[in-house]
């Protein structure tokens, strides 16, 4: 028997799917999955076709709305959803970004091999958990006024490191340079001030957490060579944050607000949580200077992180910071709204890329991408689901012809938290994951299960779809030894 | 009405649906969920409570705006609520106090943090008692 979605999409080739524009009144634009085959199947349970499909209501959206392969059921915008809009008559949608803005991955390389810390990695784990703040409702160990918390707003990563926070370079390899433009503090309630201070270098709950990987496989070893990932059994560490309650209240906030403009410019929409405003309106305006704040909060975050994550291997292992190496790869965000130009039937647009659960994959030559990475592509980090692996990947030229320089960002949920809570406990997955050589320290066992493997997709499956459907390039595979998580 | 509340799975997110002979048991038994998913909320105590009022365009977006004030003190202030006495509502207007504890860590088992609630599937419906669901961000 055919599958249901047979008949709604139309097949471009074996890891290209279009919903025509036609599949629901008020589309504006086709929408596009980048998937597999096997994988649309629970793509079409999870009502993504409708959410894609909601998503090209959005005025002024421009080619298609866009789903990686990692897709599921969000609210309002599919998470791992591309949408670019155009500046001039387009709108911009706080749901296109989501609760958790600059909600981003972080990755350092080290000089060390996997037999050198298997013997410390408990240490380690715990030495890193009890540096970095983590769990439900935890807060930081940094006490900033609201004073110095205007200061972080807008100075972003740079504002970490004068304080003692990491070092210069890594600004230099950090999205926006950890500092996007645009940010003004006064567009943040004082409920968003009074939410973000006391969580200034948290790592949080849920999905987020701090790993220790290896090395497993390399595809590209000049690419991986120029950074810095020169071995298999080298040891890695993935930081996967984001602005914590700070960017949840900017969403919240900007969310009803925007409900309103809705109706002031009446914009017909399927969602309400897909308000939106005229990206050239006040309100449309105020909500880009609100999430910049929130996405420059995120990126001190992790650079603060980063900073504790060294102090504990120093310590543990008794080296120093450039025998151990611990320098930056790069950082990116997963959940941000950009203004980018791209050329579109040669015309040049500029456009804001709303991308939720997706990652920037510019291209070698782009001028936006570090100097050092210039000549090859922006490394794109994937992390996958606790426990399974990660990858390391590069932007391409096809991503800027067809994804708004955009590539998946993660593994995917299929299975629901209660599912996944019902399906096991915290205890075993525990058991599991140190039977596989993983050490796993949390703050609750609950989120531990929530978290198992078995409720993602295989960040693998997803990977290679954006590989061959070449919107990013597979570079590195690493495997976790070690986890700290809320 | 044979429960106050029931949760909905949902792939990356919970939602929850409450019940009430009115709106405002509705709103209440919301409230409930919503603490509910955090914590285990008859491990607290009522020792302190919070007022809270606040306008919106209509009773979807009071609902809204009812439960992220509620995400907010527990936030900003680590309070677990667990009873709710809502004085005022109208189809805007909404006017509150909430009664719970600070977090204590040796008492309260944390489960889950939520980030937000959304206005993705949200109903409020009147045709028989009240019935009002909410998805949340966690």
């Amino acid at each position: 028997m055919a599958a249901p979605w047979q008949e709604v999409v139309k097949k471009i080739d074996d890891y290209r799917w279009e919903i025509p524009q036609t599949y629901k009144t008020g589309m504006l634009v086709p929408g596009l999955i980048f998937a597999s085959q096997s994988m649309l199947n629970h793509i079409w349970e999870e009502q993504v076709f409708q959410q894609v499909a909601n998503v090209a209501f959005l005025p002024g959206i421009v080619g298609r709305s866009l789903a990686m392969p990692d897709i599921h059921w969000g609210y309002g915008f599919p998470i791992g959803g591309v949408a670019a809009t155009r500046i001039k008559d387009g709108v911009v949608s706080p749901g296109g970004v989501g609760f958790d803005i600059n909600c981003g991955v972080r990755l350092l390389r080290t000089n060390l091999t996997e037999d050198e810390i298997r013997p410390k990695i408990g240490q380690l784990i715990a030495e890193l958990f009890a540096n970095i703040p983590s769990g439900v409702g935890s807060t930081g160990r940094i006490r900033v006024s609201e004073k110095e918390l205007v200061e972080v707003l807008i100075k972003g990563s740079r504002w970490a490191v004068e304080k003692g926070y990491g070092e210069a370079r890594d600004i230099t390899v950090t999205e926006e340079s950890g500092c996007i433009k645009g940010a003004n503090p006064e567009k943040v309630s004082s409920k968003v001030k009074k939410r973000g201070i006391p969580q200034l270098g948290t790592l949080g709950a849920g999905n987020h957490f701090l790993e220790i990987e290896v090395v497993d496989e390399i595809y590209d070893k000049d690419v991986a060579t120029a950074m810095g990932i020169d071995d298999l059994g080298q040891v890695l560490i993935l930081i996967h944050t984001g602005s914590r309650g700070f960017g949840h209240q900017v969403c919240t906030d900007y969310v009803a607000l925007l409900g309103e403009s809705v109706k002031k410019y009446g914009i017909s929409l399927p969602d309400r949580q897909l308000a939106c405003a005229p990206v050239q309106s006040p309100e449309g305006q105020d909500y880009l200077a609100a999430m910049s704040c929130a996405a420059n909060y995120a990126w001190t975050n992790r650079q603060c992180i980063t900073h504790w994550t060294r102090e504990s291997f120093i310590k543990v292992l008794g080296k120093s910071r450039s025998e151990l190496g611990l320098e930056q790869i790069y950082d990116v965000a997963h959940n941000i709204a950009k203004i980018e130009e791209y050329t579109i039937d040669g015309k040049k647009h500029t456009l804001c890329v709303h991308r939720k659960g997706a990652t920037r994959a510019f291209p070698a030559g782009h001028p936006d991408i570090p100097d050092i990475y210039r000549n090859i592509g922006q490394p794109v980090l994937i992390p996958g689901d606790m426990g399974r692996c990660s990858y390391v990947a590069l932007g391409t030229e096809m991503a800027m012809k067809e994804s708004f320089g955009s590539t998946c960002h993660g593994a995917g949920r299929v299975q629901s938290r209660a599912a996944a809570r019902r399906a096991l406990r915290g205890a075993d997955v525990a058991r599991e994951l140190t039977a596989r050589g993983i050490t796993v320290k949390t703050g609750s066992m609950g989120s531990l299960a929530e978290e198992a493997s078995g409720a993602y997709k295989d960040v693998t499956e997803v990977v290679d779809v954006t590989d061959k459907a070449g919107i990013s390039r597979k570079v590195a595979k690493a495997i976790p030894v070690g986890v700290i998580k809320g | 009405m044979e429960k106050d509340f029931e949760v909905v799975d949902h792939t990356a997110d919970v939602g929850i649906i409450a019940y009430g002979v009115d709106i405002r048991q509705a709103f209440t038994n919301a409230a409930r969920a919503l603490f509910s998913l955090i914590t285990n909320i008859d491990d607290v105590e009522e020792v302190l409570y919070r007022d809270i009022e606040l306008v919106a365009p209509d009773e979807e977006s009071l609902l809204v705006g009812w439960l992220n004030e509620l995400i907010y003190l527990f936030d900003v202030e680590n309070i677990i609520f667990k009873r709710f006495d809502i004085t005022e509502l109208s189809n805007t207007q909404l006017k509150a106090r909430s009664y719970g504890e600070k977090i204590d860590r040796s008492k309260h088992k944390l489960k889950t943090g939520v980030k937000a609630a959304t206005y993705h599937m949200l109903t409020v419906d009147k045709a028989n008692g009240c019935k009002v669901q909410v998805l949340f961000d966690i």
